[in-house]
This record gives structure tokens, sequence and C-alpha cells, in this order.
């Protein structure tokens, strides 16, 4: 899917958890996340440590859709 | 009787028949005996015996690889390095079928034991699963069907192949059923360069099926797009892979192998919740996911950082559907119909969340 | 028109007190042959004339170009008439030309897998040239010396009579069937200056390409080699008068297809003349009326922009392709075998990934410039082992991956 809103010329970025599906698919933009059943949180976290995790992930992704890269990068 | 080949099997927790997705984050063990897969192999090859069989759960292994290796191997060690009667001759993983993380942990460990044993250490997929792209090079790789349906014919092919592969005879990925290495090797054909090309040039002209002996590279790649210069311009949407919709599940998106995908309004919304949202994923716990769907598409932090102005707004949609046995050229269709919603609406750029 | 060749095979090749053939044995007169040779050039200083037999424990260093000798018996102008020619017997000239240049044959052992030279009795010359020639000249003194000596042996075979003879007719003296499908063969000849050189009728070929050809002159000998370097799939001059593509087309002709003729073509170095040589190629090719086109390649890297340009633009009118290149997929098989691709080319012939390595064992005998082995390393990717044995890629091997198909070589994915 990334790849087909990328060639629409949309940036995107892929956030997930196993990162070599992710390579292979073909993202060009990926964060990895934290795990599989909940790759934007941790319920052995506190809510509110779990929210500030989240919230650190997402400027994650903002930052890798504003940075120039040449190819596939991981960030 | 003795039987003839001693073969350690690895199976996830499901196939193992230990759990489903409760099980996912099983470590390794190992049992005496076969297991699901196991058993059909012993019944399908008679001179076959598993020994063992090592269950590890498909997230323990995809979160923790390294560590998960570890254990795996130390655990191996004892059968593995075992010698005369006890002597272990190959291991068999798998089918993994189109399952992408199970694919993951056929892969690693098929290739961490053959690495530490110099045994034949193989697996079965479909050839799009994406580990297929990880662990064809250096893991031989049986050509499964796609599902659970394939088995009998996926361990068979599986068998087969490790018998060749221990007794040092050459392979065809076609002719026995492997996913090819990647890797160019030479050898002497039957006639010369001259008279195949004139062989092959009359068959292309008689409109006859002919096999050319180097396929075309395809690049499998788009060039990136270019960054967003000024964040707090920019436009955002938001798609996910990981099942996120109404609760209710409305469009009934299929747990898996989906053939669609929804799209939702986001319009007042600030954050999901139990009461509003749930997933329909079926290829992992949804425990964590159901209790705070934020966990899979983080929409409070995203209304968040709107409202602070770390970008300009939010598209009023979400599009949503499940990537589990997905077939690549659905997700590609589903990829150019968002794209085009996405540009009517002048986004210009998205955050794609995956399990 | 009409052209007969009347092959003999040797059943050995020793040094004798004259040059002749008797009773099938090949007798070489070496220092009467050294003396011509001297005599028709001044840059010529010495000549070391040695035989390498098939089987032999030999390996045969810095190879710059091999020739079949034979001779016009009788005929007015090239591809008319007949030419006697000497089927398993070569000559091989080796010179330091470029750097090192290990063009290798081994007649014997592993290497002998690879090369058409290890099954030929070679007359090898081994050329010393007088102080400051320029590399040009240094070449076209070591490529008349072969051809002259392909000459000077060929002569022994004028008044003999042929073991076989094969006659071939002009296509236009044969017309076939109209359901056939016409074929026709585009030759691609390396020809860029520096070195990479081919000639016809003794002509630079970097002027007036591409053009057509009458095949019975190419049948007779109007190319050859002055290519320099990258032994696995450069055409020698052997490789031009034995062209297998040729000869299969002929063999075909009238049975499985319609032979239509050859369009010579070049290899240029500037993508702009690449392009512009491939539109008239393609040209002249449709003026030929193809259907199919068998398009072979001399050389790697810039030479598949060539190939892949060609294919593209016959393709895209309609006419099938089928294009025969070696592979550099790296010494483990895994990168990327062409420099260039194109989606078009689905009919691909592969002769070999010329980065394959081979253990070639210790020979007894070097012949050729360099008698130290040692001193062959760092110039190409090989490594001498204490034995003696020398591990090469393919590419160091004369002929190894002939990219007109002459060798059974080729390659596939596992």
């Amino acid at each position: 899917m990334s790849k087909q809103i990328e060639l629409a010329g949309i940036a995107v970025v892929h956030a997930c958890s196993i990162v070599p599906i992710s390579r292979t698919v073909g993202a060009n933009r990926i964060v990895a996340t934290i795990a599989i059943p909940h790759p934007f949180g941790d319920p052995t976290k506190s809510p509110e440590e779990e929210k500030k995790l989240r919230k650190e992930l997402v400027q994650k992704t903002l930052k890798a859709l504003a940075t120039p890269i040449d190819q596939q990068r991981v960030f | 009787m003795a039987s003839q080949y001693r073969v350690v099997y690895s199976l996830n927790q499901f196939f193992a028949g230990l759990g489903g997705e409760d099980k996912a984050y099983q470590p390794p063990q190992l049992l005496e005996g076969p297991r699901g897969p196991g058993l059909l192999l012993e019944k399908l090859f008679p001179h076959m015996e598993v020994a063992a069989t090592l269950v590890v759960g498909d997230n323990y292994l995809a979160e923790k690889t390294e560590t998960a290796l570890q254990e795996i191997l130390a655990l191996l060690s004892p059968s593995l390095t075992a010698e005369g009667a006890d002597k272990i001759h190959f291991l068999l993983a798998g089918p993994a079928f189109n399952a992408g993380r199970y694919g993951i942990a056929c892969g690693a460990i098929c290739q961490a034991v053959q690495e530490r044993f110099s045994i034949p250490a193989l697996t079965a997929m479909y050839p799009r699963n994406p580990a297929v792209a990880v662990y064809r090079k250096d893991v031989l790789i049986a050509r499964a069907g796609k599902d659970v349906m394939a088995m009998k014919e996926a361990v068979q092919r599986m068998a087969l192949l490790a018998i060749k592969q221990f007794n040092g005879e050459e392979l065809f990925p076609d002719r026995h059923n492997y996913i090819p290495h990647g890797r160019r090797k030479n050898y002497f054909a039957e006639k010369t360069g001259a008279t195949r090309a004139c062989d092959m040039l009359l068959l292309k002209l008689g409109g006859q099926a002919f096999n050319t002996e180097y396929l075309m590279p395809v690049f499998d790649r788009v060039q990136p797009a270019p960054p967003i210069h000024d964040m707090a311009r920019a436009r955002l949407a938001l798609v996910t892979s990981g099942g996120i919709v109404p609760r209710g599940n409305p469009d009934r998106i299929e747990a898996a192998s989906a053939s669609r995908f929804g799209i939702y309004s986001l319009k007042g919304l600030l954050r999901f919740s139990s009461e509003t949202h749930q997933t329909a994923h079926g290829g992992y716990d949804p425990t964590f996911a159901n209790a705070d769907p934020n966990r899979i598409l983080p929409l409070d932090a995203v209304r968040e950082l709107e409202s602070e102005g770390a970008f300009a707004s939010l598209h009023d949609f979400y599009y949503a559907t499940v990537g589990n046995g997905t077939s690549v050229a659905n997700a590609e269709e589903y990829g150019r119909e968002i794209a085009k919603l996405l540009l009517a609406d002048g986004v210009q750029a998205v955050i794609l969340t995956s399990t | 028109m009409t052209f007969e060749r009347g092959n003999i095979a040797v059943a050995d090749v020793r040094l004798g007190e004259q040059t002749e053939l008797c009773n099938g044995v090949l007798l070489v007169d070496k220092k009467r042959l050294a003396e011509f040779l001297l005599s028709r050039d001044d840059n010529i200083t010495s000549c070391l004339i040695s035989l390498a037999r098939p089987g032999d424990s030999t390996r045969i260093l810095c190879v710059k170009d091999v020739v079949q000798p034979g001779c016009k018996v009788w005929g007015q102008g090239p591809g008319e008439g007949r030419r006697h020619v000497l089927e398993n017997v070569a000559i091989v000239t080796c010179g330091k030309i470029v750097g090192y240049q290990e063009g290798i044959i081994d007649m014997s052992g592993t290497g002998a897998l690879y090369s058409p030279f290890s099954r030929t009795f070679n007359v090898v010359l081994d050329i010393a040239v007088v102080s400051g020639l320029t590399p040009h000249q240094h070449e076209e003194t070591i490529r008349n010396a072969g051809l002259v000596a392909a000459d000077f042996l060929g002569e022994t075979t004028r008044a003999l009579r042929p073991d076989t003879i094969q006659t071939f007719s002009a296509q236009e003296d044969q017309p076939v069937s109209s359901h056939l499908p016409r074929v026709v063969y585009i030759y691609m000849l390396l020809s860029q200056g520096l070195l990479h050189d081919t000639y016809i009728f003794g002509r630079n070929a970097r002027e007036g390409l591409p053009r057509t050809i009458e095949p019975l002159m190419l049948l007779d000998g109007a190319i050859t080699s002055g290519n320099c370097v990258s032994a696995c799939d450069k055409n020698t001059t052997w490789h031009h008068q034995n062209n297998p593509v040729l000869r299969e087309l002929f063999r075909r002709h009238g049975r499985d297809l319609d032979f239509g003729g050859v369009v010579l073509t070049t290899e240029p170095v500037s993508l702009a003349v690449k392009e512009s040589s491939a539109q008239k190629t393609i040209i002249l090719v449709r003026e030929l009326q193809a259907k199919g086109v068998i398009l072979s390649k001399e050389g790697f890297g810039n030479p598949d922009a060539d190939q892949m340009l060609l294919t593209r633009g016959l393709e895209q009118i309609g006419i099938k392709v089928v294009a025969i290149t070696d592979e550099f997929a790296g010494a483990d098989g895994f990168s990327q075998s062409l420099a260039d691709s194109a989606m078009e080319a689905d009919g691909v012939v592969s002769v070999g990934n010329a980065n394959e390595r081979v253990l070639l064992p210790p020979m007894e005998e070097l012949l050729g410039p360099i008698r130290d082995l040692s001193r062959l390393a760092g110039a190409w990717p090989h490594s001498l082992h204490k034995d003696g044995s020398l591990e090469v890629e393919l590419q160091a091997i004369i002929g190894a991956t002939n990219e007109l198909g002459m060798q059974r070589l080729s390659c596939r994915e596992v």
C-alpha cells in the first residue's frame, strides 16, 4: 500500500514492528514500532507513560516524513 | 526398525497445538516426538522419525529475534550435536504458508541452525510470503500453497528436498519445487549457445512457450516521495493495515486475506476507545488493541500534535484494512484507490501503521 | 554465388624439417616460419614457436588472438569459390600489449572444459617486438603476424583433398517456402578504438557501420579481431571464421527458417551514437523484412546498452529478438548480471557467469610472454596457490563465455 500511495507523490511513513517485511514490500520511510499486538503502546506501562511513548513515536514518524532520503531508510 | 532419517521439527504455538494468539509470546520449548505437521510427516514418510518438536511463539521470535535464536540454539545443541543412533539428519520448519511472522520465524531458525550445526534446515512458504525475500538467499524454502489446505503437499515437498539436500544432490527449482535462492550458477547445457538461440527464436516466432535463460530484473522499488518541507502547513492522513474499525466491523473486513478496505470518519473524534472501535485483524492477539485501539492507530497522540501545531490538519477519514495474508496485488489496489481519495483532499503526508 | 569450405582435420602437429601435411600429420618447420614472420615485419625482433596439444600439461598465457589456418584454393572475390581450412589447428598469438592481459588457454584439467582452443592443436607464437612501439603498433604487429602465420600453415592444404566439403549458397539463389519465418542476424562488433577494434577486409570496422554484408563473405574470413581485452567474451579471429550463429542459420535455412541476411553493427562509446546506430540498424533489419532476429555480442558493460537498445527497438515494431549474452553476476552469483536491462528482452540466451571462479591445476609447461605466474598477481581477479594452481574467474579464459554462442556453457538460477 505504501508504494502505491508514494507513487501518487504523497510522502508515506510506514510504522511497523517487523521491519524486514516493510523493507521487502518496498516502503521507503520506515519507523520501527514497539510490538506486533501493540505497535503504538506498551500495556506494561502506566497509561500516562504509554501515552508519552506513543506521542514520541508519532513525532518520530513526522520527523521521518520531513527528512529527505534517496533510498530506503529505517528511522 | 530404526528409521532412516531423524528429524527435529520446528513449529509455532498454533501448529504445535499450544494455543493461538494467547500463546504468541511462548518462549522456545523442546517437546519430545512429533506434533501437528510432524505427525503428518511420519505418516507420509515411514522412514522418517520426528525425534523432537521445537515450539516458539510467533511474537516472541519476531520481537526478540536475537535472544530467541540464542535460546533456540542452546536448546537444540544437545540433540543436533548427537552422534550415532541419536544423530539428527535435518531440521524442518513450518510450512509457514503466507503467514509473515511465522515465515520470519521459520527462516530465522533455519538460517541459524544450518549455520551453527551444519545440517540441512529447511522450510516451506508461499512464494509471496514477505519472509521469502529475506531468507531465500540462504535458506532452502519449498514452494507451498497459500494456506493450511496445502499442508500435505508442502510437507511432502519439504521432506523430499531435505533428503536430496542431505545426499548432496543437484537441485532444480522447477523440478524440485523450491523457491530459487536467486543465485546464478553456471552449468553445461546440452547444446551450444548459438543452437539454443535459434531454437528459442523459432519457438518465439511460432508463438510457443519458451524459457529465457536470464529473466530481466524487476526493480520493485518506488522513488521516495520528496519530504514535507514545512510540516506545520501539511495535511496529514492515517492509514492502517492493523484492522482498526468501528465497533461491530460494519464493512465486515475479513480477519485474514482481506478483500476490501474501509473508509471511516474521524470528524470530531479526539481518540479511539474500546466503546467506539475494535480490531478486525485475526493475525495477532486482539486484547491490547481492543482495550485501546490507539495502540494500533495512534489517533490520540496525532490529535494532540495537531492541536500543538506540529502539522496543519488531519484528513477527515482514515482507511483501514487487515494485512494478514492479504495478497500483494490486493494491497496494491487498495493503495491506489486510497491515494486517489487523498490527493483529492490535498493530503501531502501519510502515516501507515502495521502490526 | 556459392562458397565451398573444405575441412581438413589433422591427427597431430609436430615440428619438422619442412612445413607440410603428410598422412594426417601437420609438420611445422619452426625455423622457417619464424624467419618468414621476421622478414615480413621489421618490428618483430624474435618469434618463439611452440606446440600445444589437447591433453598436454600446458598453460598458454597472455593470449592475444587465435586464427584458423587456411587457404583460398580458387575463386575471384571474397565469398566465392573454395577455401580449405585446417579444422582442428589454431595459430595462437601471445602478446603483452595492455597490462598483463592474461587470456589463458589450458590444454588439460578443469580449464580445458571452458575454451574451444583446448581441443585444437595449437601453434603458439610468442612474439617480441622492438622497443618504443606504441600499444597500437604492437597490437598491429602481432595481429598481422598471426594472420600471416595462418596463411603460411594454410598453404599445406592447397593441393589436398578435404575430408568434407560444405557448400553454401547465397540466399537469393535459394528461395524457400514463404511460410518459413525470415530471420536476420545482427552481428555486433566491438570497435571502439583504444585497442578494442575489429577489422572487415582489413579495414577498421569503426567506419561505415551499421551495414549489411553478404554472409558468404563472413564464411570466407571477412572479419578479423584486433581486440586486446576481456578474454572470456572477446571474439577472436577464429570465432569470426567459425561464427556458430551463421553456421546454424545456414544449416536451418529452408528447413526451419528463411535466413534473411546479416547486419553488422557497432558498439559505440557514447549514448547518442549508440542510439543513432541502433536506429540505423533497426531500419536495415526492417528493410530485410525480418520477422525475427538473433543478436550476438562482444564484451560486457556498455555493449549491454547496445543490446538492450536494439532489443527494445525491434520488439516495439514487432520483430522478435533472441539476444545472446554472458553475465557478470559476481563470484557468488548474487549480483545483477547485466549493466542494462529492458523489459522487452524476454528471450535471452545466457552463455555463463564470467565472474564464477574455477581452480586451474598446476601445469608442467607455461607458454607465452610470462614465464613466472606470480607476476600475474593483481592483474585480474585471481589468486596463485602455493602448489602452482591458479584460481581465476572464468573471464580470464579465452572464449569461455563466447557471445556468439560457441560454447555449451550456460547459467541458471538456483
